[in-house]
């Protein structure tokens, strides 16, 4: 189920999501009117932005594949219990996100200058805020689906849950890039807190969103 | 269905006697609360150590009179009457338990904005700025602030009461679970704080404050209180005239296809 989902969506993550991240990228670099030092210093917090503005179009597509196909229903009929159909989405939205921050890595290594300091610590924290990310999105597109103004509702509702995420990825980021000396693992930790809480609770409420 | 038209149905208001008996109990206890705020208490002015300049809060300190009970319920009450609210109706499923979580969200919404509000016109003379990045509690209300309007936005499109309960709810206690670890998370992220440490524990305030702000915290529960209860009621009779109007218009088109039945024979 997962690897056929993700073969049908990575399509559109390659011709469109990937792109508008790297011009995000360069349109924080005209909007700060910065120098590479400038750009450099604030690296770890515009990747992820631009992470978080391509988590809800991956979040909005997850969502509306269900919706053209009512592939959900046939999910449902195939009796798959609603937590794993919440693991199975979780899932393909992560491949995702790891890809695109992998792209984006590449990004803000070409335009904006930064390395990686610290490769140990830039593995974990990137993958526990993918799936922190992951988790949560799957969760919330299914609360805003269906709705007229899903579009709209979505980014509302997801991005102020997501700030302890910003934070806590922006503050691991900048020790693996080396551009403060904060104390990422820390950070990691509070990340993998909030992962495994809302893979957690994704698994619980999906059932009760799924009912209808 | 209009606002007008519930309060037709119900005779004209969404009171009765024991709640307008409390709102007539808050509202002397605002005014109370204004006199002792606004001209009985001092202003804060103590002397400095060694210079002998006056410094403190001066008058701006009465605003804190309406902002500290405010902050209790917006940020605390509130929310977690909506959580425990929520977590009721996905136990038990019933529209009462819906309701009263609506309410309390949507009011604690108004005094999250309101503590926003109060906080930041404090902040100018005290602080010197509106707006402090660096404040744990100010930037924790701010996101819980956010997320309430998303739930308020929620409820405001999702179809129809059952879809629209069980995602509501489900917004609702994940914002409460969430609430600490933001919390959590923006003291790490500047662990200097502006916030003054609970200066009631240290018990150096005076009395005549110290009675101000206490009558200001029960007069402001009383206030959340009077206004949950008249929005409960208000949502209450809002899904029960939807049901109505549903029940009515099947009603109608059954009637519709006697006549027409008859016409034909």
């Amino acid at each position: 189920m997962k690897d056929l989902r993700i073969e049908i969506r990575s399509r559109v993550i390659v011709n469109q999501v990937a792109p508008f991240a790297v011009l995000v990228l360069v349109l924080f670099g005209f909007a700060l009117d910065a120098d590479q030092r400038t750009l450099r210093l604030f690296a770890p917090g515009l990747f992820w932005v631009a992470i978080l503005l391509c988590l809800l179009l991956a979040v909005q597509r997850s969502v509306s594949l269900e919706v053209i196909n009512d592939s959900l229903l046939g999910l449902k009929m195939a009796g798959l219990s609603p937590s794993s159909i919440f693991l199975g989405k979780a899932m393909a939205v992560f491949v995702q996100m790891i890809f695109l921050e992998l792209f984006l890595t590449g990004g803000v290594i070409i335009f904006y200058g930064a390395s990686i300091d610290d490769l140990a610590l830039w593995i974990v924290s990137g993958l526990v805020a993918a799936l922190a990310l992951s988790a949560t999105g799957t969760l919330y597109g299914a609360l805003a689906s269906g709705l007229e103004v899903r579009e709209t509702l979505l980014p509302i509702l997801l991005l102020p849950v997501l700030a302890p995420v910003l934070i806590g990825a922006t503050k691991a980021y900048s020790g693996a890039l080396g551009e403060s000396v904060t104390n990422g693992w820390q950070w990691t930790g509070l990340l993998s807190l909030f992962a495994l809480a809302a893979l957690a609770l994704g698994a619980m409420a999906y059932g009760v969103l799924v009912e209808e | 269905m209009s606002t007008r038209k519930i309060f037709k149905r119900n005779q004209g208001a969404t009171s009765s006697p024991k709640s307008r008996l409390l709102g007539l109990a808050t509202l002397l206890g605002l005014v109370t609360l204004f006199v002792f705020a606004f001209f009985l208490t001092d202003p804060d002015v103590r002397l400095h150590p060694t210079t002998g300049e006056e410094i403190g809060q001066f008058d701006a300190v009465r605003l804190l009179y309406l902002h500290v009970p405010m902050a209790i319920i917006g940020p605390y009450v509130a929310p977690l009457v909506g959580a425990v609210a929520s977590v009721g109706y996905l136990i038990k499923r019933t529209q009462w338990w819906d309701v009263t979580a609506h309410a309390a969200i949507e009011v604690g919404a108004i005094f999250c904005g309101l503590v926003l509000l109060t906080g930041s016109i404090w902040g100018r003379p005290v602080w010197n700025t509106w707006w402090e990045w660096g404040d744990v509690r100010l930037m924790t209300t701010l996101i819980l602030f956010l997320m309430l309007l998303g739930y308020l936005a929620l409820r405001r499109v999702a179809p129809d009461g059952q879809k629209q309960a069980r995602r509501s709810a489900i917004v609702a206690i994940v914002a409460a679970i969430n609430l600490p670890i933001i919390n959590r998370s923006v003291e790490w992220w500047e662990s200097r704080t502006l916030h003054q440490k609970s200066t009631l524990s240290e018990l150096k305030i005076e009395d005549l404050t110290f009675f101000t702000l206490m009558m200001g915290i029960v007069v402001f529960l009383m206030l959340f209180t009077w206004l949950v209860l008249h929005r409960f009621r208000l949502g209450w009779l809002e899904k029960e005239s939807l049901e109505q109007d549903v029940l009515t218009s099947i009603e109608e088109r059954r009637s519709e296809a006697t006549v027409n039945e008859e016409g034909t024979l």
